[in-house]
């Protein structure tokens, strides 16, 4: 099979596993943004997200994408390693126009998996699954009240703080892989030419932060709203 | 032929096979008359193409196309690095696409008289008529030439014409054309057709005589640069394509390589040195900077369709500019030699290359060079750059302009280039008979290697002609007249006893060579060999420093066969045994080049005799003396070689005293 | 002003291919700046052989940046620290007095090491056997003129062509990915008309033969372009993965 066994066909995976990725997180991003405006509407959404059977499916296929994504990107690192050969340089030159994250993309995949695994514990663990595990995780009469669980989580004095830098830390990653990732996704399609070289570089960083921006806004919405500047 | 190679002193157009009939039908009689080899044969044939240059790739891949097994050779770790891959400006073609006037009889003529009527008529023509071909055949195969904006090709003009029919690809005209016929090679390599074989070095050529006791080539020994092991190769035939003998010089346009080892091989076996003396001094190079210095930089001839060349009137100017004190651009335009313009208003800075290169020489000798060695002079941009503008002269010669700042750390847009005519080219080779075949049966050469289609001076864009024309058009037909008697010959053991000698007499040489340990490294003679070279049989060649330079060529020999130090083993990777292998042959091929430009009293072409000159200092023919091909014919180690003439009568064209003036 | 420097020259040295390889560092004196870095090796060469040492195994040959031969990985960068050019064009201008240089050879599991800083690239001339090619035979072609060829793209398919296939882009790839040199063969022949022809089955037989070699997975770090000594763009690159795409969809 051409999508396992040929270089490019891999890169195609990686390529449309990512972009489905970013349709994900554009989505969830805009979802949060309503946190900020009402409570009461962000609440409505988490409650037609919840445990219902295109939620659920909708669910498993991220659980999927994210698996294929992050096995593909497992293989082609060990085969690129491989290829690398057991010798390396002893010096290593700053290349022009090279970016870090280009060259570093699957320690980044690590430090959003990291995340992920944290913010699925702070929130789809008490909301999604505790209602589908009928309030074993947590109690079932708050899983659909997504504000409460933001509230909960970043406005709680210090640790909120710390909760807030965190998710910060994690954002800049998941836009420095996105900042490569997105622009790279389409190269690799072959939607790019010498024209469009610089410009698709730039169209990355927009789909990068445009991506990103929405969940930053919420945590320092809720960031200031814990120091009290409002 | 009922004669005996022995009792050869005149060839005669019979022997060279030149085809009867008028010159534009000669080749297409030939092609008409030939004997063919039918597709089943082909399969049962080996050939043996040593080099993947031009000529040799194509001929590799051509030769395969057809059906024949090919076994092709090079030293590079690649075919695709032969030397053909540096050549810049590009290729000549009879198309006249330009509507200027172009036709095959012009190319034709152009090109005798650019070699100052020194080259074979039919050949030549032949040259000419095969031209068009190259140009379809390479776009074909995807080379991308130059076009203009309705997307038709491009030409430009080069040295030597008054029309423009020259095609290039940006300054990389040699390696698009090189990467074309590496591509088909490859196709060929890929089907299993050729078998390839790289870094290895031809040692030796093999010859068995057949049942009539006649020496045909069968073989070669060839030692594989990676592990030092040497090896027996058998083939049907064998076409040697292994560029020129410039190296000689040490400093030249040549790669590092590029050797005339083949040339010798062959020439030890009986095939006849033709014209050594030709060697073509490139007027347009990087002039010289160091002792350390390992090889010159070409800077393509197309600079001069817009560069003028220049060095001051006045010798004041041109001392304080060998101090350093001032810079070209100092110098105002009324204090401006433009010597080519001047002596040559016809062709102006678009002379030939013998003819700018002396030019260039003789203002450097009376004082006006312009370095601190005072060996160059001015390549000048700043009217072209007013005329056209900073952006067209840029989009020209811009990876021209880098090159020579990444060189010389000095912009070429601000202060004029500074150039210096360096070896580049020779003319000069084995002699070959109409069918490319050498004196030796089964024995071919093509490209660079052979003497035949420059005459006395190859001009600009005819190389990469000439290689591709050979491998491509010529040699695939030619070949097939000899080797439609070879049918029935089958496949021989390469541990019959002519291999197993030649293979013994390369391990003795080599081990004789080990075996000297003395204290100077190759190259350190090859920088002497060259600038004895140089010095004497350079630019400007005298009765007396040619018989002073051969005494000194042969004092180096001696040098280098007791004194050489080769460190490492024979039977390993030894890149410096493989230099000193080629070395031992750049000494004979310098002898060689000193005593046939010793024995040719006349400037003609590349080879110029002081005494022989006109009182303005132009080259002077003697056309009743040596309207010839010197021919060189080996007689054995400690010999001196006997000359073979080929008398060059022309039927078709007049001889003319070469005029570029009006 | 090219002046004369001091240098010690930290060289990478392996007997053979199975050899364990090690660093020596050589002294040079009294090196012209305006010489070549080959010429410089070539000082250093004169230098061992003088001392009966063995010289340091190399590859190069023409010396003008044109045949693709020379392979220095020299202070980090392959064809060394100056843009667009081979390491047989970087003088020593770019050294200071002092400096100590580190030359290694190109490190890919695909071009082993034969000696020294000579590496095996037939790789790449096994991959332009697979397809790196137009189909014709010699003789029977149409008049060059047939067809033509808007400028843009000739243009366009002469800056793919100039690839020197010199290996840098391989060795400077963290991934000893081949892409750039395939998509420059690929792109110039498939930007032709003489080449669209068979521009679908090109792709698809270079890159199986790429990813049979050994050669890593692209991620687009840009670094074969960056080192490209003949400034090959990585907009090439798109285009073998569109024509690779198409021909795997059409299939």
């Amino acid at each position: 099979m051409w999508l396992k066994d040929s270089s490019i066909g891999r890169k195609f995976i990686m390529s449309l596993t990512g972009m489905a990725l970013i349709f994900f997180l554009l989505f969830h991003g805009a979802m949060n943004l309503v946190v900020v405006f009402s409570e009461d509407a962000y609440n409505a959404i988490c409650q037609f997200l919840g445990a219902n059977w295109y939620a659920l499916v909708g669910t498993i296929g991220l659980a999927f994408l994210i698996f294929v994504h992050f096995s593909y990107a497992l293989y082609l690192t060990f085969q690129n390693r491989a290829a690398r050969g057991n010798d390396r340089y002893a010096v290593r030159g700053k290349k022009e126009g090279v970016d870090w994250e280009s060259e570093n993309m699957l320690v980044l995949g690590f430090c959003v998996l990291g995340f992920l695994l944290l913010h699925l514990y702070n929130f789809w663990f008490k909301m999604q699954l505790a209602e589908i595990t009928n309030g074993a995780t947590a109690p079932e009469e708050l899983a659909t009240n997504g504000a409460y669980y933001v509230k909960a989580l970043f406005t709680s004095g210090g640790c909120g703080i710390a909760y807030c830098c965190l998710y910060l830390v994690w954002l800049s990653a998941l836009w420095l892989h996105l900042r490569h990732g997105a622009w790279s996704a389409l190269h690799t399609l072959g939607w790019n030419n010498l024209k469009w070289m610089k410009r698709i570089k730039v169209l990355g960083v927009i789909i990068a932060t445009l991506t990103v921006l929405p969940f930053a806004i919420v945590v320092l919405y809720y960031l200031g709203m814990n120091i009290g500047i409002y | 032929m009922a004669t005996k190679n022995e009792d050869i002193k005149v060839i005669t157009p019979e022997m060279a096979k030149i085809p009867a009939g008028p010159l534009e039908l000669k080749w297409t009689n030939y092609k008409n008359h030939q004997k063919l080899v039918n597709p089943a044969n082909k399969r049962r044939l080996d050939v043996i193409v040593i080099g993947t240059g031009l000529a040799g790739a194509s001929a590799a891949a051509s030769l395969a196309e057809m059906g024949f097994n090919v076994l092709n050779f090079c030293i590079q770790d690649s075919p695709r690095r032969a030397h053909s891959i540096a050549a810049q400006g590009g290729i000549n073609a009879a198309k006249n696409y330009q509507n200027d006037g172009d036709s095959v009889y012009r190319l034709y003529y152009d090109t005798i008289k650019g070699g100052d009527y020194r080259a074979r008529e039919a050949n030549v023509y032949r040259l000419a008529e095969v031209s068009n071909n190259i140009i379809d055949q390479c776009v074909a195969q995807g080379v991308p030439f130059a076009r203009e904006y309705g997307g038709l090709l491009d030409n430009r003009s080069f040295g030597g014409a008054q029309v423009s029919r020259t095609f290039y690809a940006k300054g990389q005209t040699g390696q698009q054309l090189l990467l074309g016929a590496y591509s088909a090679l490859s196709r060929q390599i890929g089907k299993g057709k050729v078998k390839m074989y790289t870094r290895y070095e031809m040692l030796d050529i093999v010859l068995i005589a057949d049942e009539n006791g006649e020496k045909r080539a069968r073989g070669i020994i060839a030692r594989n640069l990676v592990t030092g092991k040497i090896e027996r190769f058998f083939a049907h035939a064998v076409v040697v394509g292994s560029g020129g003998y410039g190296n000689t010089f040490f400093l030249s346009t040549n790669a590092m390589a590029s050797n005339g080892s083949a040339a010798m091989q062959m020439y030890r076996h009986g095939a006849y040195f033709a014209n050594p003396c030709y060697a073509q001094i490139h007027p347009t190079c990087i002039p010289k900077h160091g002792d350390f210095q390992s090889k010159l930089t070409l800077m393509s001839e197309s600079l001069r369709n817009d560069g003028r060349i220049w060095v001051p009137k006045k010798l004041e100017d041109a001392k304080r500019l060998q101090a350093g004190e001032i810079k070209g651009r100092d110098i105002p335009e009324e204090d401006r030699d433009y010597y080519l313009e001047r002596r040559y208003p016809a062709f102006g800075n678009l002379v030939p290359r013998d003819v700018a290169s002396r030019a260039a020489k003789e203002r450097c000798d009376k004082g006006y060079g312009v370095n601190n060695t005072g060996l160059a002079v001015f390549l000048d941009f700043s009217d072209a750059i007013q005329r056209l503008g900073k952006d067209v002269v840029a989009q020209k010669y811009g990876n021209l302009f880098q090159m020579y700042e990444k060189i010389v750390d000095e912009n070429p847009y601000e202060n004029p280039m500074m150039i210096f005519p360096a070896i580049h080219y020779t003319m000069g080779g084995i002699w070959v008979d109409y069918e490319l075949q050498t004196s030796v049966k089964g024995l071919f050469c093509i490209g660079e290697a052979n003497f035949s289609d420059h005459g006395a001076n190859r001009l600009g864009a005819s190389a990469l002609m000439q290689g591709l024309a050979d491998g491509y058009f010529v040699l695939p037909y030619t070949i097939q007249n000899y080797l439609s008697d070879q049918i029935g010959v089958p496949r021989m053991s390469t541990d019959l006893p002519e291999f197993a000698e030649a293979e013994k007499a390369v391990k003795a040489k080599i081990d004789k060579l080990m075996a000297i340990q003395g204290k100077r490294s190759v190259d350190s003679i090859h920088k002497e060999l060259g600038l004895i070279m140089w010095d004497f049989v350079g630019m400007g060649r005298t009765a007396e420093g040619l018989k002073e330079g051969i005494k000194k060529i042969d004092a180096i020999k001696k040098e280098f066969w007791t004194n050489v130090y080769i460190p490492g083993e024979a039977n390993a990777l030894n890149n410096e045994l493989e230099k000193a292998l080629r070395l031992a042959d750049f000494i004979e091929i310098g002898r060689l080049m000193a005593i046939d430009a010793l024995h040719r009293e006349e400037s003609c072409g590349g080879h110029f005799r002081e005494e022989y000159q006109t009182p303005e200092g132009e080259a002077l023919r003697q056309d009743d003396k040596f309207a010839y091909v010197g021919c060189w014919k080996y007689t054995g180690e400690d010999s001196e070689p006997e000359l073979i003439k080929e008398p060059l009568d022309y039927e078709f064209t007049e001889r003319k005293t070469r005029n570029y003036k009006n | 002003m090219d002046q004369y420097i001091d240098i010690k020259v930290r060289v990478w040295r392996q007997a053979g291919p199975k050899a364990q390889g090690h660093f020596e560092t050589y002294e040079l004196k009294h090196v012209f700046q305006g010489a070549s870095f080959l010429e410089m090796i070539d000082i250093l060469n004169e230098q061992l052989v003088e001392q009966h040492k063995d010289p340091v195994t190399y590859d190069h040959d023409c010396r003008e940046g044109i045949c693709g031969m020379c392979s220095m990985y020299v202070n980090g960068h392959p064809h060394g620290p100056d843009s667009a050019i081979t390491t047989c064009q970087l003088h020593m201008r770019k050294f200071h007095d002092g400096e100590t240089i580190t030359v290694e050879p190109w490190r890919s599991r695909a071009f082993p090491v034969i000696k020294d800083l000579m590496v095996d690239r037939g790789a790449y001339d096994k991959i332009m056997q697979a397809g790196g090619f137009i189909s014709v035979n010699t003789g029977g072609v149409p008049d060059a003129n047939a067809i033509p060829i808007p400028k843009p793209v000739a243009d366009e398919a002469m800056d793919a062509a100039s690839c020197i296939g010199c290996g840098a882009c391989a060795a400077a790839c963290k991934n000893g990915s081949a892409m750039l040199f395939v998509a420059a063969k690929v792109s110039q022949l498939a930007l032709l008309p003489q080449g669209k022809v068979e521009a679908k089955a090109r792709a698809k037989a270079m890159v199986a033969k790429m990813d049979e070699l050994g050669f890593g997975n692209c991620t687009n770090t840009g670094a074969c372009a960056a080192e490209c000594p003949k400034s090959v763009s990585l907009a090439n690159i798109a285009r073998l993965n569109r024509e690779f795409l198409c021909a795997k969809f059409k299939d």
